[in-house]
Parts: structure tokens; C-alpha cells; sequence
């Protein structure tokens, strides 16, 4: 197998399978992937980061493409990492959203990634902030993030992005009432897309009224925009609201204090990955299949062993 | 941990039947590997980049229209130029029994004809990765 440093060099050059190959370790937690991160960390930051979620059907897939078109105007290059659900049952999975943006395919300023979620709940899968990273690294001038297409949990979703735009479309009052739920607090843009369809300007009207009527988050107020994928209308506006979001983030300290607390969910995240694995060895499976046995026997309780184990 | 096989399914041409396409892609699925669906109206070059980008181990080509020959032998080319690593290449569909070795010829590993049961083609997939 290719080593990281051709891999990275490679990549950097550009070449395709290499970049790609890079993310697969990444995403598969391959041994070499702590390399890759060391390697990269020092050169990320400097993508411009949007993510786009909603639920299923909203026209996520349609509209990164779109927007993706526009981005390429000013961006000389692009990166999209797009996440399906995998099946809990079999842990395989469809990943279909390529199949919306098949006119950047040809694209070379153009780089598509499909990722399956692997059982991680929250809209992403457990690596695409790392993938993201690799991406940022690599010299992308704007990576954007397709979420599952799943109604309420996305919050992880602005751990890994800079500006989070929640799709809805008209008449979806179900989805209205869900962002009302709780989403909006994670919207930094909220888009009414198909806005080539009836109820576009009621569905927008009921929104900012709504985003009134809530307690404001931050300073900053959420904008609405009516974008139709489809025929091209809005993206610009969409573009712009983006650009005053990440201006003012950066202007206010909000993108310093979100990349922070990022930061402190990944590092725990590791921290604890890591407490357990040196727990184990520590352990042993021979100590803990004892401790095993005695519990069936119940000559132990659950807790008893776990108490014994930590006290050698 | 071994991660998920990544297969990219796609159907090359322009007739607008991707019900084999479909059928294989969920068969693949549920067997647990994940499928990069790409739909119809692929050209060869846009099967390539999706193959590079997607980092897949195995493509399926659901071929029915008659450009079988020139779109295997580009695609299986420009792999073999631009892989970081072994892609395997199988094909379904309606094909002359005389193309077979041709195909083969270019890099495709088995061509499956109508009919196959999606489960000898799982298999066939699976113990191409298992000998490796
Ligand atoms: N009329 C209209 N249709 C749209 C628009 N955007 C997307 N669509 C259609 O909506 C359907 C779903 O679009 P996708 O882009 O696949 O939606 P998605 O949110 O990515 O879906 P999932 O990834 O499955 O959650 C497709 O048939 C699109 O053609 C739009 O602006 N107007
Ligand atoms: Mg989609």
C-alpha cells in the first residue's frame, strides 16, 4: 500500500485516488490516519465550511449543486462530502446523493464524496469532521457538508461547519414544527427551497415571524432565503447570507468559540476512546472473563466486578 | 475492524432502464457493503471520477445499450492509470457471448448475464475480497 507521505504529496498535487485514498483512512480509522492528521492539522482553517440539512427530499443534493456551480465562479476548487444513513441491520447502505449533482461530475474544480453515516446518530458520520479537515487542508476553497436527510437530531452538524442552512420547503407546516421544536437554534440560514412551487412567500412569512417571536440565540439574526434548486433562483441571496454569516461569526468571536467547542468534543471524544482502550489492555481479557464468570455464578455482582477490576 | 466494501453502481448509456441497476445496487446493500448509486445517462469518464473520488473497491456496470465494448475498455484504461489501488470491475447485462473475452480482455472480471441471482453475484464480489 501507498505510504501517507506519497499520499499526501500526491494529493496535494491533486490526483484524485490519492485524496480519496486519504479520506478512506480517515473514515475507516486506519492506523495511519493519527499520520495524516498530525501532517494536516496545521494547514486547516482557511475553507469556507457550510453545511445544509433538512429533511428527506428537501432538495439538499439539488441545491449543493447548484450552489456548488456559483461557488466555482470565485472558488477554483470545490469539495462535497455528502452523508446517507447506513442500515443498522446489515451496516450497508445506497449513498444516492451523487445522482443530483451529476452536472459537476466533469468538473475537474470539483470533488464529490459520499459517506455513509455508519451508525452515527446526529446527521453526519463519526469522521466527516476529520474528512472535512483533510479537505480544508488539501487547499479546497469551499467544502460543503450534505447532512441525512433526517428531521430533528442535526446538531452535530455545526461542530464541523461554519454556517449550518436548514432546508424546508413550502407548506411543510410538519417541518415548521420541528424547526420550531428546537432546530432553529442550530439555523444560521434558513432556505425555503422549491420556491418555484405555491406557498413559497407564506412558508418564508411564517418563519420570519416565527424567528421573531423566539428568543434571539445570538446576535446574530437568522436570515430566511427562497432559493428554487431547480432553476437557479435565490442561490445568489443564499450565497450572500452565507458570506454576512460567516463575516459576522468571525467578526463577533462566535466562529472562535464554536471551533473551541468543537475542539473540546473531539479531544474528549479521543480522551475517552483512548482511556478505555489502555483500560482494556490494562485489564486484560483474561481478568475480565473471570470477573465474567463469577457474575454468572453470582458469587459477584455487576458492580463488584467492575470494582474489582479497576482495584489491581 | 474491517470498514464497509465501497461499490459504485452505475449504468452507462443512454436508455433509461435502471431497474437491474437498482436491484443489484440494494442486493449489495443489504449484503453490507456500501453502494455509491449514480444512476443512468453515465458517461465513461464521469464512472471514472466517481470511482477515483468515492475511493471504491468494486464497480457493476449495468450495461443493456450496445457500447458495452467502448465503455468497458475506457473505464477499465483509465483505472488502471489513475487508481491508487485494485478496483474490481464486474457486468451485468445483455451481452454477445463472443464479447465476453473481449471484455475480459480490457480488465473486467466476470460478466454476469440476465437472469444471474443477485446472491451469486454478491458472492462472486465477496470472495474476490475475501482471497485478497
Ligand atoms: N420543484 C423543485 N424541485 C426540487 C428543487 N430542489 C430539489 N427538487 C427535487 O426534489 C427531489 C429531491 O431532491 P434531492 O436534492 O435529492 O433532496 P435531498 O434533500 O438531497 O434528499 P435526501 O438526500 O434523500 O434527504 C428531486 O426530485 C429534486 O429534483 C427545487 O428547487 N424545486
Ligand atoms: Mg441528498
Amino acid at each position: 500500500m501507498t505510504d501517507v507521505g506519497t499520499l499526501l504529496a500526491g494529493a496535494r498535487q491533486g490526483r484524485i485516488a490519492y485524496i480519496a485514498r486519504l479520506l478512506s483512512i480517515i473514515e475507516n480509522e486506519e492506523p495511519e490516519a493519527a499520520d495524516i492528521i498530525r501532517l494536516t492539522y496545521a494547514q486547516t482553517g482557511r475553507a469556507i465550511v457550510v453545511g445544509f440539512t433538512g429533511p428527506p427530499g428537501s432538495g439538499k443534493s439539488t441545491l449543493v449543486s447548484a450552489i456548488t456551480a456559483l461557488y466555482r465562479r470565485t472558488a477554483a476548487r470545490v469539495a462535497v462530502v455528502a452523508v446517507d444513513p447506513s442500515s443498522p441491520y446489515t451496516g450497508g447502505a445506497i449513498l444516492g446523493d451523487r445522482i443530483r449533482m451529476r452536472e459537476r461530475y466533469l468538473d475537474t474544480g470539483v470533488f464529490i464524496r459520499s459517506m455513509a453515516n455508519r451508525g452515527t446518530s446526529g446527521g453526519l458520520a463519526r469522521a466527516t469532521r476529520r474528512v472535512v479537515g483533510i479537505l480544508d487542508a488539501l487547499g479546497f476553497d469551499v467544502v460543503l457538508v450534505e447532512t441525512v436527510g433526517v428531521g430533528q437530531q442535526e446538531i452535530d452538524v455545526s461542530r464541523v461547519v461554519d454556517t449550518v442552512c436548514l432546508l424546508t420547503i413550502p407548506g411543510a407546516g410538519d417541518d415548521i414544527q420541528a424547526i420550531k421544536a428546537g432546530i432553529m437554534e442550530i439555523a444560521d440560514v434558513l432556505v425555503v427551497n422549491k420556491a418555484d412551487r405555491p406557498g413559497a412567500d407564506e412558508t418564508a412569512r411564517d418563519l420570519i415571524q416565527m424567528l421573531t417571536l423566539g428568543s434571539p440565540r445570538l446576535a446574530w439574526r437568522t436570515p430566511v432565503v427562497k432559493t428554487s434548486a431547480e432553476d437557479g433562483t435565490g442561490i445568489e441571496e443564499l450565497i450572500a447570507a452565507i458570506d454576512k454569516h460567516r463575516a459576522w461569526a468571525e467578526e463577533s468571536g462566535e466562529a472562535r468559540r464554536r471551533n473551541a467547542d468543537a475542539m473540546r468534543h473531539d479531544i474528549q471524544a479521543l480522551l475517552q476512546e483512548r482511556v478505555l482502550q489502555d483500560l482494556a489492555t490494562r485489564v486484560g481479557k483474561q481478568k475480565l472473563d473471570d470477573v465474567v464468570l463469577r457474575v454468572v455464578d453470582k458469587t459477584l455482582d455487576p458492580y463488584g466486578a467492575v470494582d474489582a477490576l479497576l482495584r489491581d | 475492524m474491517k470498514h464497509p466494501l465501497r461499490v459504485v453502481v452505475a449504468k452507462p448509456g443512454l436508455d433509461g432502464h435502471d431497474r437491474g441497476a437498482k436491484i443489484i445496487a440494494r442486493a449489495f446493500r443489504d449484503a453490507g457493503m456500501e453502494v455509491i448509486y449514480t444512476g443512468i445517462f453515465q458517461t465513461a469518464e464521469m464512472i471514472t471520477r466517481t470511482v477515483l473520488e468515492e475511493d471504491a473497491d468494486v464497480l457493476g456496470l449495468s450495461i443493456l445499450s450496445g457500447a458495452h465494448l467502448h465503455f468497458a475498455d475506457e473505464i477499465c484504461r483509465a483505472l488502471r492509470e489513475q487508481a491508487a489501488k485494485e478496483v474490481l470491475i464486474v457486468m451485468g447485462g445483455i451481452l454477445p457471448p463472443p464479447d465476453i473475452p473481449k471484455l475480459k480482455a480490457f480488465g473486467v472480471a466476470e460478466v454476469f448475464g440476465p437472469g444471474t441471482p443477485t446472491s451469486k453475484i454478491v458472492d462472486y464480489v465477496r470472495n474476490w475480497h475475501a482471497a485478497r
